[in-house]
């Protein structure tokens, strides 16, 4: 028998609302700073002025810089001459050397083709974006940790937790590849999503901190959800990337064609760079993405007596794992790379967007309980 | 891009060629070739994630029967011919097993001579370096004055991790063999996967009971609500445990928004491995199922079961004991079930009931529950007697009667515990004696699931070299110049193209050159 003396405290007094104000009040900091980091990239795009390519910058220098080069390596060396055999260029760098730094002359034979490599316009302001970006992100991940403070457990219990957590995988992504790919090019195409989440969040997602259905409770939602958090982080930026290549690859052509590309198509990078950036990033979440679902599988084996049953969640994870794997084979296989890989891969970035939103709010099924 | 990779001198990418007036012999090979291309597979694959999505839309009889007769009932044009497309069982259907069987062979038949050419490239040399370095994607020319076979050691030590061979003017390296042997494990996992999860199908149950508070089941399949075998499950393959349900508990939110939402919930339950082990006791609760020799014990759901004691025309007491009543909502719990008297005299008696765990009024007068825990648990009877049609042979529901051979006596009633109704005419009475809570299980067996787990860490653990290391080759080679120099060439060639082989490159071959002018000069070596 269940006497009511079983009935649990009330949620008031699991909920520090303090902090739970802190944490709506950081989300709205955080939008604002994005917003302005949105602008400063925006005026890099738009006004940035692009860097030569390699090749045309070691055509330029190749004559003093082979000399120098070749003079300091004779001295430093005692008659080590760098005669490299990439034309002159070649040695335009001590260090580079043939890889990095010579792809100027035929014999790189098209591995970096002259605008495969072009990083894009930059401007000041790119600058400040970054930086703004890493203070948005700060402040976007106190925004997330006093959420589950004020709650005392896993901030990713529903829809407007969840998508706050989404868009800080999403912005630390980026901002690992800003930093170690030196991609900041990508600002823009990632705030753009990141801030359109994160207004609908605020304003259609929004529910007070609270306490978890029992079906929550389990220590695999750290595992699984944060997985999957992470993978659709990587997965957004792969998307942007994705979107950038696209238009890249069509001014590429318009180029070859001899048409004069003005405006924000002609600012991007070179179109090869932002193809192996979504690829890398893809490479980065797929892995991360398996796990999530076979950390979910464990879960439901231990909640619901099954790691497998078709619910409409599992369904869409398992769609959006065989189409990002169909991408990463599309890669690999003639007649697929290029254009048709990329969208195969937008199309992976549709159905995790879809079994994030659709699924959650339209369909029934052990998965709802998003709470919106 | 027409770069030459290693990947494209060694991956078939397609089916090959047609064959030309080749017999029937020759288009089989020539078929199995496209079933096995990975060209084909992407398309299986593809296909696969098409043929998965109608399941998420229309309900599925395999998650929820209850939905697929009400779709029927919904649409009843459309509902029998999607039946006939198997669309309600779109996981069990022909349709779905042929994409992953073909999508399986495909695979078995991609990755075991690959695992052939795998093992031999494991114990075979680096190939020869090409005639021209010069023409790799990768490459970087220098001259020193070391002599050729000092450049080549260097190059060996330079190129430690790599598995290298020579000849006396070359050195040949390859590393990233971790790559194939990753993507064969991963792939392999897969087909164990498939496998895994075939068998445990086929060799597993899964079934339902529900038991009230203060009772229990033996594991057999008559003790079964509902009950559904694998394809290979006879009756007498279920293990011999039996579980007795002692007490049942639940927590609920008492206040603010989410006031009534279930906050914990735990069934004390009593069990034996078998009829001769010592009895156990165990605290299930959602997400801590209870594992007995192989089967589990979940949690699945709860609700009440008032208590009635039924006496009829006769005076005889024909019926003494709970009745589990079925929530109508997760919120309030108000619950429904039917008391069924068959054994009554004169008439059989029945009564539909409502239960309220904690009554009270709606804002137009009406009797509701506010609250999930039983702090005010009341009754609402209305009366049948007659016959209750379970002489006929037609399996009824234990939740519903069957209202034609019955008339309606009396009015709605409400009873609180201890509280007694008198049917008029002398038909009998009801007691409303009190309540017990009910908790039901879901038991499983599936013998494949350590081994889809298994395969599953495998696939992954295969994933993260397959997608992180890179297979690239190194040639170093080395020749007498123009005055007494010598001449050094490096090649790289990696099995993707700008996939970053860039640094490292530049690392051996900066390597090399830092290796050689600081070891000194050999003897006999002139300046
Ligand atoms: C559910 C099915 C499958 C999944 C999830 C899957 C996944 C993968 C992944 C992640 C890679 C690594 C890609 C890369 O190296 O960039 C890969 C490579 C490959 N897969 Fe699959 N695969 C599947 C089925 C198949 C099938 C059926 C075949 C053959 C018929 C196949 C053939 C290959 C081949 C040849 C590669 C090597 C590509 C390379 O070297 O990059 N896969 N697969």
């Amino acid at each position: 028998m269940t006497p009511s003396a079983y009935v649990a405290a009330a949620p008031a007094a699991q909920v520090n609302s303090g902090l739970a104000q802190l944490s709506d009040d950081l989300m709205i900091i955080a939008i604002l700073v994005y917003a302005v980091a949105l602008l400063a990239f925006t005026i890099e795009l738009g006004y940035g002025r692009r860097r030569r390519t390699v090749a045309e910058a070691a055509e330029e220098a190749a004559p003093e810089f082979a000399g120098v080069a070749a003079a300091g390596r004779t001295t430093a060396a005692a008659g080590e001459s760098a005669t490299s055999a990439v034309a002159g260029a070649g040695a335009v760098t001590e260090t580079g050397a043939a890889a990095t730094g010579a792809p100027g002359a035929s014999a790189a034979s098209g591995r970096h083709g002259p605008a495969d490599d072009a990083a894009g316009a930059t401007h000041r302001a790119g600058a400040v974006g970054l930086a703004a970006t890493v203070l948005g992100f700060l402040v976007h991940g106190g925004m997330v940790a006093t959420r589950g403070l004020a709650v005392d457990r896993w901030p990713w219990g529903n829809m407007y937790e969840f998508v706050a957590a989404i868009t800080l995988g999403a912005v630390g992504t980026f901002l690992v590849v800003a930093f170690r790919y030196r991609a900041r090019y990508l600002g823009a195409f990632v705030l753009i999503p990141v801030l359109l989440a994160l207004a609908i969040n605020v304003r259609y997602l929004y529910v007070d901190a609270g306490p978890l259905v029992p079906a929550l409770h389990s220590y695999w939602i750290a595992i699984h959800v944060t997985a999957a958090i992470i993978a659709t982080g990587a997965f957004t930026v792969s998307g942007a990337s994705t979107v950038m290549y696209l238009m890249a690859d069509r001014a590429e052509r318009k180029r070859a064609a001899g048409e004069a590309v003005k405006g924000v198509l002609g600012r991007l990078p070179g179109a090869a760079l932002l193809d192996r950036l979504a690829h890398r990033t893809v490479v980065f979440g797929f892995p991360l993405w398996t796990f999530a679902v076979i950390a979910g599988a464990i879960w439901a084996d231990e909640a619901w007596g099954r790691y497998w049953g078709w619910d409409p969640k599992e369904v869409w994870s398992f769609i959006t794992w065989v189409v990002y794997a169909g991408y990463l084979h599309s890669r690999a296989t003639a007649g697929w790379r290029g254009r048709k890989a990329a969208i195969v891969s937008l199309i992976g970035f549709a159905c995790l967007l879809f079994n994030f939103f659709a699924v959650n709010i339209l369909f029934s099924g052990l998965h709802s309980y998003g709470g919106v | 891009m027409t770069q030459t990779t290693l990947r494209d001198i060694e991956t078939r990418q397609d089916g090959g060629p047609r064959p030309a007036g080749l017999g029937p012999l020759g288009w089989l090979r020539w078929g199995w070739r496209q079933l096995t291309s990975m060209r084909t597979a992407l398309i299986l694959l593809f296909l696969l994630a098409v043929a998965a999505a109608p399941g998420s839309y229309l309900p599925q009889r395999g998650v929820d029967p209850g939905k697929v007769t009400a779709y029927f009932q919904q649409h009843k044009e459309l509902a029998p011919i999607l039946d006939r497309l198997s669309l309600f069982d779109v996981y069990s259907a022909p349709w779905f097993a042929a994409i992953y069987l073909l999508l399986f062979i495909s695979l078995a038949g991609c990755v075991i001579p690959r695992l052939g050419q795998h093992t031999r490239a494991l114990r075979a040399r680096p190939p020869a370096a090409p005639r021209n370095l010069g023409r790799l994607p990768y490459h970087a020319t220098f001259t020193v004055t070391d002599a050729p076979a000092d450049v080549l050691a260097a190059a060996r030590a330079t190129l430690r991790g790599y598995r290298a061979d020579g000849t006396e003017t070359t050195v040949a390296a390859e590393k990233g063999y971790a790559r194939e042997t990753g993507n064969l494990l991963f792939h392999f996992a897969l087909l164990a996967l498939l496998l895994a999860v075939g068998a445990g199908a086929a060799f597993g149950y899964r079934g339902n009971v529900l038991l009230n508070e203060g009772s229990g089941f033996a594991n057999t399949v008559a003790a079964y609500d509902r009950y559904i075998p694998g394809s290979l499950v006879g009756a007498g393959d279920l293990q011999p445990f039996s579980a007795h349900l002692e007490d049942f508990a639940a927590t609920y939110v008492t206040e603010g928004r989410t006031r009534g939402q279930a906050s914990s919930f735990t069934a004390k339950l009593r069990y034996r491995e078998s009829p001769e082990s010592p009895e156990r006791p165990y605290d299930l609760r959602v997400n801590h199922p209870l594992e007995v020799d192989g089967a589990r014990l979940y949690l699945l759901g709860h609700g009440y079961a008032p208590v009635f004691k039924v006496t009829d025309g006769n005076g005889e007491v024909p019926w003494d004991g709970p009745v589990p009543f079925l929530p109508r909502d997760q919120i309030t719990y108000t619950s429904e079930g039917v008391v069924k008297a068959p054994d009554a005299g004169p008439d059989q008696l029945a009564f539909l009931g409502y239960f309220f765990p904690t009554s009270g009024k709606t804002a137009d007068g009406k009797l509701t529950s506010t609250f999930p825990a039983p702090d005010d648990p009341t009754v609402t009877l209305l009366s049948f007697k007659g016959d209750l049609g379970l002489d006929a042979g037609v399996p009824q529901s234990v939740y519903a009667i069957e209202a034609k051979g019955l008339t309606k006596i009396g009015k709605s009633t409400t009873l609180r515990p201890g509280e007694t109704l008198e049917l008029p005419d002398g038909a009998g009475s009801i007691t409303f004696t009190g309540y017990r809570e009910w908790a039901s299980l879901q038991i499983t067996s599936d013998p494949g699931r350590t081994w889809a787990l298994v395969a599953a860490v495998l696939a992954i653990a295969g994933l993260l070299p397959a997608l992180t290391v890179r297979r690239r080759r190194v040639w170093v080679r080395a020749r007498a110049g123009d005055g007494g120099r010598t001449v050094v060439e490096v090649g790289g060639l990696t099995k993707a193209d700008g996939d970053g082989f860039a640094p490292e490159f530049d690392e051996i071959t900066e390597g090399l050159r830092a290796r050689l002018r600081a070891a000194p000069p050999s003897v006999g070596d002139k300046e």
